[in-house]
């Protein structure tokens, strides 16, 4: 790269349930491992994407860790943008006080001026 | 911006998803099974013509041949081969494959 230390807009476009997939926690991964470089990172959260913030999710039952927990704990890493969009949240009838962490929500052509601004886009 | 999309829309949201959420003015590229949505007579076919409006829409040319529906491209959808799909990837500032 011929930028050298620039640091650039990445966002990581979240569109799948947790646990029926493995992408919902691949995405975190990749996440975590972008912010150790200091980018400027946003993760949005679309469509059935949105399931992967809901508030209680308990794993015992299947088994599988749950990595929910870990969206708290992105503020830490200084990834603070979290973008929900709108018209997802309410198809699956869903507010704000249901998620498990304070996002920005967005509505759908605020969310795509938001993607148009980056870098780079992940998808999930 | 550039959209890539590359499920059939009867089987997956993704196209509806990128239509809702993509700024208008941008490109979409149907490939794969996503060719489908771009073929008349389609369930989807009033959606991409409404789309045209907003943006310039795009289908990967091999795919459609590999499909035999080649003839059946909507008017209005531009045909690209490889070399095309490149060309799209490059003039566009960003990219965003739905999956």
């Amino acid at each position: 790269m011929s930028e050298g230390n620039s640091i650039k807009k990445f966002m990581f476009v979240n569109r799948k349930a947790p646990y029926g997939t493995i992408y919902a926690l691949e995405s975190l991964e990749v996440v975590l491992i972008t912010a150790a470089f200091d980018q400027d990172v946003s993760l949005v959260f679309l469509d059935d994407g949105v399931y992967q913030l809901k508030k209680g999710q308990q794993t015992k039952g299947i088994e599988t860790k749950n990595f929910s927990p870990a969206y708290r704990a992105l503020e830490g890493y200084d990834i603070e943008k979290l973008y929900v969009e709108k018209e997802s949240l309410e198809a699956r009838g869903l507010t704000e006080a249901d998620l498990l962490v304070d996002v920005t929500v967005l509505s759908c052509k605020e969310m795509g001026e938001l993607m148009n601004q980056q870098d780079v886009v992940l998808s999930f | 911006m550039l959209h890539i999309i590359n499920k059939s829309p009867m089987a997956n949201s993704s196209l509806e998803s990128c239509l809702r959420v993509a700024e208008s003015g941008g490109d979409i590229l149907l490939i794969e099974d996503a060719v489908y949505a771009a073929t008349s007579g389609n369930a989807f076919e009033s959606k991409i013509r409404e789309a045209m409006g907003r943006f310039k829409i795009y289908v990967l040319q091999p795919d459609l041949e590999a499909r035999g529906l080649a003839d059946r491209i909507i008017a209005g959808v531009s045909p690209v081969d490889y070399g095309g799909f490149v060309d799209l990837t490059t003039t566009n500032k960003n990219c965003q494959s739905w999956l």
